[in-house]
């Protein structure tokens, strides 16, 4: 388990004060002039061999990212742009929300070290909508961070100019999409752009922008401070760090909590969410990530690592992290459904697969809650995802179709358990269950 | 020049294109529904998937991806194939699969393509989506259930016509394509979006229903309802032109048209004179052509040359006019007039009277001074290209004369000539955007030439065109604007006044005070009649306009979609129209009417095919012997400076919908004027 001096986030439950006066009593804005003066270069370097991935979803790692922005020997004189992406709207994950409530400041130094780093002088905070108190508590820490000279014209004395806007969003989950999130940003209609370019090269008004998650940015500083191989202590190789997981669902105490990355998901639940709700046998799925990850059967959870790579080797992902229990009491088939119709009305409807093939899928799902369906429709789904997967702009309808495969993947005998109930109730000749799933 | 593997075989392309055309270049062909060559690039359709490596291990959006060297692209593999399958299945669920009573049906990019990568059969269980159709005008007919949400339509709006009207609104499924307000698209360009629609969603509103694609001959032609010569297709059932559509000519009218130009063809089937007329009585009877040039014949052979006189009107064939030339000089007069409205157009040089920018050349000028022209109205294609330099390269543009909305920005200088003189002696900024150009230009429209002090209008042009050195090397940036089809084509072959002869004026004043005893208005109908006095007139003309009412003697001639004719654009380019309908009833073809009359009256014309008219025609003038060329013109002396009057410039055109016999008799200019000129919104149940 994490020591707790190891936790980044030190005021996470709200313990402690979220002002200015508080973050100070927990080392941030710690001599943050000392860390912009090792230069833009340490610092992605130190980035980079913190082996920090994106905490946003797609777990790229953050110093390569931040490396694609132009060097200083070849700016071509546009301005250099930070965006983060506050946007936080993934059903089941609640973690950004907590750093933006009751850690704000961790994410105001945290824009100024990455802004640097990346040669910004100003980082646009693109806030879910939703998120009122939150938008309100990290503008107060905004401006308790200008008057006290941390950011602004001179930000932390260290002669770097540092501006920090923060914008609200409207409602619209693809707004989380990086690029769509620019578009928002520029006043327009939020919809994917393509890529190339992409936006290091031509981002926010056109000019190099780096988006990152609020997590991202957050652990930023701290990761700078304790050094590289304090935070790649954490975990196995390739997945290192510390990580904040919400684990909500059938647990017996929902929570948001900082651990290390690679903790097995049993440990996670057992150890901080008081575990399953009537203990773990009664558990009957996790969705490991967020719920546009692929959910997992009871048998694998039993012995995951919560880490972008085990996950992947079970074809899920680390995703956010946000951990959604589901007990046995669960209709399975009824709560992934809901997923695919929240998937169906985010859609941008820009591209043909996604505006289409959505709306598709949730109505082939919406039978298969009562079995008002043929088993080869279980098929006709597998392959409708596969023909919607990697195929659209944007990774949203990847992130839509995910929760169907996962459950056709690992429920495909309750679905056709479904189907041959219906009809025998029908007095339909029943069909013979097909050979399982892959 | 990066190298890259289509397909097995390796092709070198230019570089920064993208894959599709690349692919394109290889022969490959990629389908496509969002991609089109003038509009932004969206990739939203998903139809263009190629195979590319490297990359990642999924199908790439052919229209977006850049090519870059040592890229190994397959079109045809199973991978693309699987992609391209499933997409078109996607947009079919929703697609409603009425073709048996879609307007499209026939020239459907859906259609087409669902044959090369459909199903034959539908999975889809579900309901399929209906969406609520949106009124977008008098022009275009929506039914937007079809629609696949390609955006070609808004992005013609927004980027071509300059008319962010049209967006998409809603979300996912919900998604819809509208106007926003549900209010008519305002844009002289609108109907584009018809063919630039890859199903049926927008189509032809007065063409519903009326014919099936492979049942139209179609004619390669050339408009002349404005001075563009946009090349067009001409589309006929029998006798009856249903419907015109632009065709490619990249140095005038890319591939779009005006709606004017696409509309105004209804006004051909009505209020034509399709009979030869005698004014008996004073009342215009039926007769026949034999009566109607005995007519002639007895008044020409009773009047001197010098007492007859003839204007030739704005949609002429340089065919009929030079007949007509012809067979007044034979006469003896000298009173020939091509400039109905009056403009003080000098004969030569050649320079001096078109548009030595060429309107493809207008899209590299950096700065522009319109002179009294509403370029949207008098030439709407002239003005995309305007636009376009300002997109591209930020045009900088400035007017005297008419205040308009031109879709880009322009720096109102004032409404009269003595800002012209201001630009002129320099003490306007805008004469140091001129003089600081590198490629600066001038447009001078009719609304500052057809007046009085017209000349003196020009010949201040000519001194800006010197002083700020809007001609040299390689460049010629002095552009008169017409607004006649028939104008360059007329001036070009002497369709003007010999020595001693009146121009329009001078034939309207002696018509008046009755030194002119005869007047032939050969189509020329925006005269003001009442000042033709007592005269003889003889109307030649295809609709019973305002000079028909007037004549004597109607002799019915062709339009131009009936007859092969040669007009010259603004550019001074020479275009062959060609015959795609027959003229109604008696009416025929204008040269050889003229022809015919040349025996009645011994006007001694010998010419009897049209190749001898255009051998006539390259005699009076070589330039008709270059269809289609054109070459910088010497840049020699013309102009006399005189005093200018601060009247106001004003355009020409009052009303885009309206400004010619054809689109005047036309229905759908009718209702396009009502809802766009007259403000058709303010009307109520009490109205027509």
């Amino acid at each position: 388990m994490l020591a707790d001096q190891d936790r980044i986030f030190q005021n996470l439950y709200g313990q402690d004060d979220w002002r200015l006066d508080g973050a100070r009593r927990r080392g941030i804005w710690d001599n943050t002039k000392a860390l912009l003066e090792r230069g833009r270069d340490k610092l992605v370097e130190e980035i980079k061999e913190s082996g920090l991935r994106g905490r946003g979803g797609a777990g790229f790692p953050t110093g390569v990212k931040w490396s694609f922005m132009p060097p200083e020997d070849r700016r071509d004189g546009r301005p250099h742009y930070l965006v983060v992406n506050a946007d936080e709207s993934e059903p089941g994950t609640c973690k950004d929300r907590e750093i933006l409530r009751y850690d704000p400041h961790t994410l105001v130094e945290g824009c100024l070290v990455a802004g640097f780093a990346m040669g910004a002088n100003a980082a646009y905070i693109y806030i879910r909508g939703e998120f009122f108190s939150e938008a309100s508590n990290l503008s107060l820490a905004i401006e308790e961070a200008y008057e006290a000279g941390l950011i602004g014209k001179d930000a932390c004395g260290s002669g770097w100019p540092f501006d920090v806007y923060l914008h609200r969003g409207a409602g619209a989950y693809i707004c989380g999409e990086e690029t769509a999130l620019l578009e928002s940003l520029e006043g327009k209609k939020g919809q994917p752009r393509l890529k190339p370019p992409f936006p290091a090269a031509c981002g926010l008004y056109g000019c190099p922008t780096t988006v990152n998650n609020v997590e991202t940015i957050a652990v930023a500083p701290t990761i700078l401070r304790r050094g590289a191989s304090w935070f790649s202590s954490f975990g196995r190789e390739n997945n290192t760090g510390t990580k904040i997981f919400s684990i909500s669902g059938h647990v017996n105490n929902p929570c948001n909590v900082e651990e290390e990355m690679s903790i097995p998901l049993k440990e996670l639940i057992d150890k901080h969410a008081g575990g399953v709700r009537g203990g773990w046998d009664n558990l009957q799925a996790v969705i490991p990530g967020g719920s546009s990850t692929p959910c997992l059967s009871k048998n694998i959870c039993d012995d995951i690592l919560m880490d972008f790579d085990s996950l992947r080797e079970q074809s899920t992902g680390l995703g956010t992290a946000a951990v959604i229990v589901m007990d046995k009491s669960t209709d399975i088939v009824e709560a992934i459904a809901r997923l695919s119709h929240f998937y169906r009305h985010e859609s941008c409807g820009q591209c043909t697969p996604c505006r289409e093939g959505m709306g598709w899928v949730y109505r082939v799902m919406q039978r298969l809650v009562t079995g008002d369906a043929e088993i080869d429709e279980i098929d006709m789904l597998w392959e409708l995802t596969k023909q919607i997967e990697g195929h659209t702009i944007c990774a949203l309808a990847d992130g839509g179709v995910w929760p169907v495969q996962g459950l056709i993947r690992h429920f495909r005998p309750e679905l056709e358990r479904r189907i041959i109930a219906r009809k025998t109730a029908a007095g339909e000749p029943a069909p013979a269950a097909a050979a399982a799933a892959e | 020049m990066p190298k890259v593997t289509i397909d097995g075989t390796e092709i070198e392309v230019p570089g920064g294109i993208t894959v599709l055309q690349a692919c394109e270049m290889a022969g490959k062909e990629i389908p496509r529904f969002c991609y089109h060559e003038r509009l932004s690039i969206a990739g939203n359709c998903r139809m263009c998937l190629v195979e590319v490596s490297p990359g990642p291990p999924k199908p790439a959006a052919s229209c977006a991806l850049p090519v870059g060297e040592g890229m190994e692209i397959k079109t045809d593999s199973e991978m693309v194939r699987k992609a391209r399958n499933g997409v078109m299945e996607f947009l079919l669920i929703n697609h409603p699969l009425d073709c048996p009573i879609c307007d499209q049906g026939g020239e459907c990019d859906l259609q087409d393509q669902a044959m090369a990568y459909g199903h034959d059969h539908s999975r889809f269980e579900e309901n399929k989506r209906a969406v609520k159709d949106k009124h977008m005008g008098p022009l275009v007919k929506t039914i937007m259930t079809r629609c696949i949400h390609c955006t070609r339509c808004v992005r013609f709006a927004t980027e071509i016509a300059g008319v962010p009207e049209l967006g998409m609104l809603g979300r996912g499924e919900h998604a819809e394509i509208t106007t926003y307000l549900e209010k008519s698209l305002d844009s002289e360009l609108s109907a584009n979006v018809i063919d630039l629609c890859p199903v049926g969603a927008l189509t032809s509103k007065p063409y519903a229903f009326v014919s099936r694609p492979w049942e139209l001959a179609k004619t390669e032609s050339i408009d002349v309802m404005d001075a563009i010569g946009s090349a067009i297709r001409v589309d006929s059932r029998q006798t009856e032109v249903l419907r015109v559509l632009p065709r490619l000519n990249e140095d005038v009218n890319e591939e779009w048209i005006g709606d004017k130009t696409r509309y105004a063809v209804d006004g051909l089937a009505r209020q034509r004179l399709d009979r030869p007329y005698l004014r008996v009585d004073g009342k215009l009877q039926e007769t026949s052509w034999q009566d109607a040039f005995a007519a002639i014949a007895e008044k020409v052979k009773a009047t001197k040359g010098e007492r007859i006189a003839a204007i030739a009107g704005d949609q002429c064939d340089a065919e009929a006019m030079i007949a007509l030339k012809d067979l007044m000089s034979a006469l003896g007069s000298p009173h020939i007039d091509c400039r109905q409205d009056g403009a003080k157009l000098p004969t030569e040089p050649r320079a001096a009277y078109v548009m030595n920018s060429t309107i493809a050349g207008l899209e590299t000028a950096d700065a522009v001074l319109l002179v009294g022209t509403n370029l949207r109205w008098e030439a709407p294609l002239i003005n995309t290209r305007l636009r376009k330099a300002w997109l591209q390269g930020g045009l900088q543009a400035a007017a005297i004369g008419p205040d308009v909305d031109l879709t880009y920005p322009v720096d109102y200088l004032g409404a009269g000539p003595d800002t012209l003189s201001a630009v002129a002696d320099g003490s306007n900024a805008f004469a140091e955007v001129l003089k600081n150009a590198e490629r600066p230009a001038i447009i001078i429209g009719m609304g500052a030439l057809a007046r009085a002090d017209g000349a003196a209008i020009l010949a201040t042009a000519r001194k800006i065109a010197d002083d700020y050195s809007l001609v040299k090397d390689g460049w010629n940036g002095f552009n008169v604007l017409h607004t006649a089809a028939a104008r360059v084509g007329g001036i070009d072959l002497g369709f003007t006044p010999d020595a001693g002869g009146r121009d329009v004026e001078g034939i309207l004043a002696g018509a008046s005070n009755g030194d002119i005893d005869i007047v032939y208005l050969l189509a020329a109908d925006e005269i003001d009649t009442a000042r033709l006095g007592d005269t003889f007139v003889v109307y030649q003309g295809h609709h019973g306009d305002a000079g028909a009412h007037r004549a004597d003697v109607i002799l019915p001639g062709s339009a131009y979609t009936e007859k092969s004719g040669t007009y010259v654009n603004t550019e001074g380019r020479v275009q062959l129209a060609r015959q795609a309908a027959q003229p109604p009833g008696d009416a025929r073809e204008d040269w050889a009417i003229i022809r015919a009359l040349s025996d009645a009256v011994g006007g001694g014309l010998s010419f009897s095919t049209l190749g001898d008219v255009r051998a006539r025609l390259v005699e009076a003038n070589p330039i008709f012997d270059k269809i289609n060329d054109i070459e910088p013109w010497p840049w020699s002396a013309f102009g006399e400076p005189g005093t200018m009057s601060s009247e106001p410039l004003e355009s020409p055109v009052e009303n885009y919908y309206m400004t010619c016999p054809i689109s005047r008799a036309s229905e759908t200019m009718a209702e396009c004027s009502r809802e766009f000129v007259a403000g058709g919104d303010e009307r109520t149940g009490t109205d027509g």
